[in-house]
C-alpha cells in the first residue's frame, strides 16, 4: 500500500520488513523498521524511540536553582548543554543578568562542548559507517602518508607513523578478539574507501581518542569536572583571581587561563588539520551516494546561538529561524515563546493528552504528559517481546514537535542552511571552500543547494560547524582576558540568588545550540518552587513519529529511496541515522502537567 | 591465536623487560609454592591468555559514564580497549547493531562460560513491565538477567547502576532499580559517582587484570581502593574549614580566595570518593578547585538530600563527624540514628581542639 504523506514522500509498506534493534552508536536506545522494495530501495521507514525515564516529572516541587544538575543527566554526551539550558530559563523567568565574565566562560564551555561531541561523534559513533578498519590492513603506509600530506598539514603524517599503526591494529585483529569491531560488516560492498584511506581514518580514529580527553579539560577547569561540569544560576561558579592573595587557590588564575588558551587553541589545529580534512576527503570516495537528505531539502529550523554581544539576539553568529519548502530566500523568525508555533503531538507516540485531545498539539509551557503504551493492531509479537510496530498506532517514546504544523530537520546542517541562506560571511565561506576542494577530489560540480541536503552534507556541516565553534571560542577567550583587562573580574550575579526576591510567579524559556540541534527548555515557577518544566530536545525533533496529519519525521524521511547492497545488514540505515548523531536519552522524557501527578505510576 | 596481544605484550609495550618479566614470573612461581620447572610454563600462560571478554550493557541512563571511561589518560582508553579487555558487547561503541549486535552477547557468553565480565550501565526500569527501556523488543531487565547468568563478575558503573541515580529520584515514575537490587547471585563491584572519574572506573579494571580478583570492597560494594574516606578529608581547601575561612556567597572575596565552600551547600563532608585526591581528567581539577561545591553524586540518593546550596547541618540526619568512615555512616542510617553530631562552621575552632585532644 502506498501513502502520500501531506508533507511530500511517498511511503510503501508491501515489501520486506527489516528490523534494527538495537540502534548501536548512539545515545541511548532507539529501534528502526524499514520496508524495502524487490530492488532492497526502503520505501518506509519507521523510527521508534525505545526508553524513557520520566526526568521531568522528577523535577517538579525542587528547588529551580537545582534544575541545571538534574538536567544535565539528561545527557552525558552532550553534556553541559542541558544546564545550560536550564540556566537561562531560570535567569530568563527572574530577569537575572549575568556578568559579562560569566557570560563568555558559558560560551566558551558551549562551544568546547560542541567541538567534543562533533569530534566523538564523527571518528568514535559515525566513522565506521565508512571506513573498514579490516580494510586497512591491506594499505601501504607510504600511500597513506601521501595521502595525509596531500590533504592538510598534519605534522603526523609519516609512514613510520601509519606503519605503527597499522601493525597495532594487525596485531588486534590477527588475536581473534575484534572487540568493538567484532560482527562489523567489513565485506560489504557498501564500504567504498581504498585501504590506504581507511588507514588514515583508522589512525585518526586513535588520534581523536586521545585529544578528546585533553579539550575537556577547559570544562574541568571552569566546571570541575567532565562529563557533567557544574553550572549556577547567575553566572559561574569559577571566581576569578589573577594576582591577589591565594590566587594560586582559585578557581581561575593566570595558569589556568593559560591552559584554557592552549586546549583551545590545539582544537583549533585538530579541526583545521584533521577533523575537517579527513571529512571531506572521506565523502569524496562516496561521490555517489548522495542519499539521506530527506526534509533537510525542505524544512529546517534553530532558534539560534552565539551572540557576539551578550544579550542582543540579533548578534547571532549562528542565527536561528526557519525555512519551509526549500525556499533559502525566505526564513522565517522563530518564537519559543509563542504558543502557536512551537507544539508536541502524541498521536503516534506513548503517551495520551486525554480522551478527545489526542490529536491536539501542546505548547510546551501547557504540555501534558502521561504515559499510555500500547501496540497497534497491526504489531507482531507481544507487549513484552515486539517483533514489529505498527506505525499507524503508537509506536514510540517520542513525541512528535512541530513548527506551525511543519515537521522541521534540526541540527548541524539545519544552522548551516540557515546561516548560509542568510549569508553569514564566516559560514559562507567554509561551505565554498569545503565544496571546492571536495568537488576537485571527487571530480564532481556540486552547488551547495544539491550537497547540503544528503548524508553526506550533514555530516560536512556538523566538521565545519566544529571548526567555526573552535574559532569563536578563541575570541570568545581573547574578549575574557579584555574584560579582565578591563577591571572587571565578576562571574556571578547574586542579587537574586534568594528565592524571597522571586514574583510568586514567573516563566521563562532558554534555547542552546545544542550539538544535535535547536534545544529548549520551558519552565515555570511558583512560590519558588518548580512548577513545570519541560524540554523539547533536538532528536524529539528528527527522531519523532508521524503526526495526526500523517506528516513524517526527519529520520524516517531520510532514509526513504536509500538503496541497500544487502537488506540483512544495516549499513546504510546506520550511515544516514548516525549522520544525525541520534540522542534517545535526551528526546525521551516528559513532564507532567501543573500540579498533576503521573497517572499511570504504580509500584508494586 | 598467533599475534595476539597477551598480558605480556602489554608489559613489553610498557617497558617492561623480558628479563624483569621472567623475574615476576618466578616470583608468581614461588608465591604459588610452585618449583622453578613451572616458570617456563607460567610465563607461557602469561603470554598467551586472551584478553579478558566484556560486555557492556546500557539500560537507563545518559552514557555519561561510556564518555567518562573514554577520558582515561592513565591508561589511556585505547590501550584498555585494544591490549587489556576484549569489549566485546557496547551498544556505544560497537561496529554492529540489531541482531549481529545481539549474536554477539549469545557468542561471548558460551564461549567463556563463567569468564567474563558484565559491566553496566545505567538500571532496569521495573513499571510497565520493563518496557520503559525496550532492547531487541524486549525489556532491557531481561537482557540484564541474561547476560549477568553467566557472568564471572558484574560492575556496576555510575550511579545509576549502583543506586538509581536521576530517574530513580523522587517520584521515580518508571521504579528504576539498580542493578544489585534484580542481581542477586553475582559478585557486584559499585564504582558510583555520576559519572565516576575515568581513572577510577580504568582503575578497577586494570587492578582487576593485574592481580586477577576483586578489588576489596567496603559494606556497600564499593572498592576500598577509592571511595574510603570522604572528599573533605584530603581537600585542599580543608584548612580553611578547619580555620573558619569561608564563602559566604559565590563570587565574594573568599571564593577568590579560595576559601571552603560549607556554607553554600558543599557536600564533600558527607560523600565518599576520590575527587579530591585523584582529582578529574588527568589531575586537572575537581568541583571544588572550581568554585561549586561537591553535590555528592556518588552517594546513594543525593538527589534527594536537600539543595546543592543547603549546609549540611540544615539537612535532617546529614550529620558527619571529621574521622568517621564509610561503614559507620552506613550504620547510622541502618540504625535509624537521628541528630548526629552536626558540625557547625561556627564551632569549627572547638572542633579543631577536640581533634587536637584526640591525637593525644
Amino acid at each position: 500500500m502506498t501513502i502520500q504523506t501531506p508533507n511530500g514522500f511517498s511511503l510503501d509498506t508491501a515489501g520486506r520488513r527489516i528490523v534494527v534493534d538495537p540502534v548501536t552508536r548512539i545515545e541511548g536506545h532507539m529501534r528502526c523498521e524499514v520496508n524495502v522494495d524487490s530492488n532492497n530501495v526502503i520505501r518506509n521507514a519507521v523510527s521508534t524511540g525505545t526508553m524513557w525515564r520520566g526526568l521531568e516529572v522528577i523535577l517538579k516541587g525542587r528547588d529551580p536553582r537545582d534544575a541545571w544538575a538534574f538536567v544535565e543527566r539528561i545527557c552525558g554526551v552532550c553534556t553541559g548543554c542541558h544546564a545550560l539550558t536550564s540556566v537561562r530559563a531560570v535567569e530568563d523567568a527572574l530577569n537575572i543578568k549575568i556578568p559579562n565574565n560569566a557570560f563568555l566562560i558559558r560560551e566558551i564551555m558551549a562551544k568546547v562542548l560542541q567541538w567534543h561531541d562533533h569530534v566523538v561523534h564523527f571518528y568514535h559513533l559515525h566513522a565506521l559507517d565508512w571506513v573498514n578498519p579490516v580494510n586497512a590492513l591491506k594499505a601501504d603506509p607510504k600511500a597513506t602518508s601521501a595521502l595525509q600530506q596531500a590533504i592538510s598539514n598534519h605534522s603526523k603524517s609519516s609512514p613510520g607513523y601509519f606503519r605503527d599503526v597499522q601493525n597495532r591494529l594487525k596485531t588486534f585483529v590477527e588475536s581473534g578478539q575484534l572487540g568493538i569491531f567484532k560482527n562489523g560488516y567489513w565485506d560489504n560492498p557498501a564500504y567504498k574507501l581504498p585501504p590506504e584511506a581507511d588507514l588514515l581514518a583508522v589512525t585518526h580514529y586513535l588520534e581523536a581518542l586521545d585529544f578528546q580527553r585533553e579539550i575537556v579539560k577547559v570544562h574541568t577547569i571552569f566546571g570541575g569536572k567532565n562529563p557533567h561540569p557544574n553550572y549556577m544560576v547567575g553566572g559561574v561558579p569559577c571566581a576569578i583571581n589573577m594576582d591577589g592573595d591565594m590566587s594560586a587557590g582559585a578557581p581561575l588564575n593566570m595558569e589556568r587561563l593559560n591552559f584554557v588558551k592552549l586546549k583551545l587553541q590545539e582544537a583549533f589545529e585538530f579541526s583545521q588539520n584533521v577533523y575537517v580534512p579527513d571529512v571531506i576527503a572521506i565523502a569524496s570516495y562516496y561521490k555517489d551516494w548522495l542519499y539521506g537528505g530527506g526534509l533537510s531539502a525542505t524544512n529546517v529550523m534553530d532558534y539560534g546561538d552565539y551572540e557576539a554581544i551578550q544579550g542582543q539576539k540579533s548578534t547571532d553568529r549562528l542565527p536561528g529561524g526557519v525555512i519551509l519548502g526549500g525556499n533559502w530566500n525566505e526564513v522565517h523568525p522563530i518564537d519559543p515563546r509563542d504558543p502557536e508555533q512551537v507544539q508536541e503531538f502524541v498521536t503516534h507516540s506513548w503517551y495520551t493528552y486525554g480522551a478527545g485531545n489526542n490529536d491536539k498539539g501542546l505548547h510546551p509551557w501547557d504540555g501534558v504528559t502521561e504515559p499510555n503504551y500500547q501496540l497497534g493492531p497491526a504489531a507482531k509479537g507481544t507487549k513484552t517481546n515486539i517483533e514489529a510496530v505498527d506505525e499507524a498506532a503508537k509506536y514510540s517514546w517520542i513525541k512528535a514537535p512541530r513548527w506551525r504544523g511543519n515537521a522541521v530537520e534540526v541540527g548541524p546542517l539545519a544552522r548551516y542552511t540557515l546561516a548560509y541562506a542568510k549569508g553569514v560571511d564566516y559560514v559562507k565561506g567554509q561551505v565554498d571552500e569545503a565544496l571546492g576542494r571536495f568537488n576537485t577530489l571527487a571530480g564532481t560540480n556540486l552547488t551547495a543547494k544539491q550537497a547540503l541536503p544528503t548524508t553526506i552534507g550533514r555530516t560536512l556541516a556538523r566538521a565545519l560547524e566544529a571548526q567555526y565553534c573552535a574559532a569563536m571560542m578563541l575570541d570568545d577567550f581573547n574578549h575574557l582576558i579584555a574584560n579582565i583587562k578591563a577591571g572587571d573580574t565578576s562571574t556571578a550575579n547574586m542579587e537574586k540568588w534568594d528565592p524571597a526576591t522571586w514574583p510568586k510567579e514567573a516563566k521563562g524559556v532558554g534555547t542552546v545550540a545544542a550539538p544535535r540541534g535547536g534545544l529548549g527548555h520551558w519552565i515555570k515557577i511558583k512560590d519558588g518552587r518548580i512548577e513545570n518544566y519541560q524540554c523539547v530536545v533536538p532528536t524529539t525533533w528528527n527522531g519523532g513519529p508521524r503526526d495526526p496529519k500523517g506528516n513524517i519525521g526527519a529520520f524516517e524521511a531520510s532514509l526513504l529511496n536509500t538503496p541497500m547492497q544487502r537488506p540483512d545488514e544495516p549499513v546504510e540505515i546506520l550511515r544516514t541515522l548516525h549522520s544525525f548523531d541520534p540522542c534517545l536519552a535526551c528526546s525521551t522524557h516528559v513532564l507532567a502537567p501543573g500540579g498533576e501527578e503521573l497517572a499511570r505510576v504504580t509500584v508494586r | 591465536m598467533a599475534g595476539l596481544e597477551t598480558f605480556y605484550d602489554v608489559m613489553r609495550r610498557q617497558g617492561i623487560t623480558r628479563r624483569s618479566f621472567l623475574k615476576y614470573c618466578s616470583l608468581t612461581a614461588a608465591a604459588l609454592g610452585l618449583g622453578p620447572e613451572m616458570v617456563p610454563e607460567i610465563a607461557h600462560a602469561m603470554e598467551t591468555k586472551p584478553r579478558l571478554p566484556v560486555l557492556w550493557l546500557h539500560g537507563l541512563e545518559c552514557t555519561c559514564c561510556s564518555e567518562s571511561f573514554i577520558r582515561s589518560a592513565h591508561p589511556l582508553v585505547k590501550d584498555v580497549v585494544l591490549s587489556m579487555i576484549s569489549l566485546d558487547y557496547d551498544d556505544t561503541l560497537m561496529a554492529s547493531a540489531g541482531h549481529q549486535a545481539e549474536a554477539i552477547l549469545d557468542e561471548v557468553m558460551t564461549k567463556y562460560k563463567g569468564n567474563y565480565i558484565l559491566a553496566v550501565e545505567g538500571n532496569p526500569p521495573l513499571n510497565e513491565d520493563g518496557m520503559y527501556c525496550i532492547i531487541g523488543g524486549k525489556p532491557f531487565v531481561d537482557q540484564l538477567k541474561k547476560v549477568a547468568k553467566d557472568a564471572k563478575a558484574i560492575i556496576s558503573w555510575g550511579s545509576c547502576a549502583s543506586y538509581g541515580c536521576v530517574q530513580a529520584a523522587r517520584p521515580n515514575p518508571t521504579r528504576a532499580t539498580p542493578v544489585h537490587e534484580v542481581i542477586f547471585d553475582k559478585p557486584i563491584i559499585k564504582v558510583p559517582g555520576c559519572p565516576p572519574i575515568a581513572e577510577v572506573m580504568t582503575g578497577v579494571i586494570t587492578y582487576m587484570l593485574t592481580f586477577d580478583r576483586i578489588p576489596e570492597l567496603d559494606r556497600q560494594g564499593r572498592p576500598k581502593m577509592f571511595y574510603s574516606q570522604r572528599i573533605h578529608d584530603k581537600c585542599y581547601r580543608r584548612p580553611h574549614f578547619d580555620a573558619g575561612q569561608y564563602v559566604e556567597k559565590f563570587d565574594d572575596e573568599g571564593a577568590r580566595k579560595g576559601y571552603c565552600l560549607y556554607k553554600v551547600g558543599c557536600k564533600g563532608p558527607t560523600t565518599y570518593n576520590a575527587c579530591s585526591t585523584v582529582r578529574w581528567n588527568d589531575g586537572v581539577s575537581f568541583p571544588i578547585q572550581a568554585g561549586h561545591g561537591c553535590i555528592g553524586c556518588s552517594e546513594d540518593g543525593f538527589w534527594d538530600k536537600g539543595s546543592w546550596y543547603a549546609r549540611l547541618s540544615d539537612i535532617k540526619g546529614q550529620g558527619f563527624g571529621i574521622e568517621a568512615n564509610a561503614d559507620q555512616i552506613g550504620l547510622a542510617a541502618t540504625a535509624a540514628v537521628g541528630g548526629a553530631v552536626a558540625v557547625h562552621a561556627a564551632v569549627s575552632a572547638l572542633k579543631r581542639a577536640q581533634h587536637k585532644g584526640d591525637a593525644q
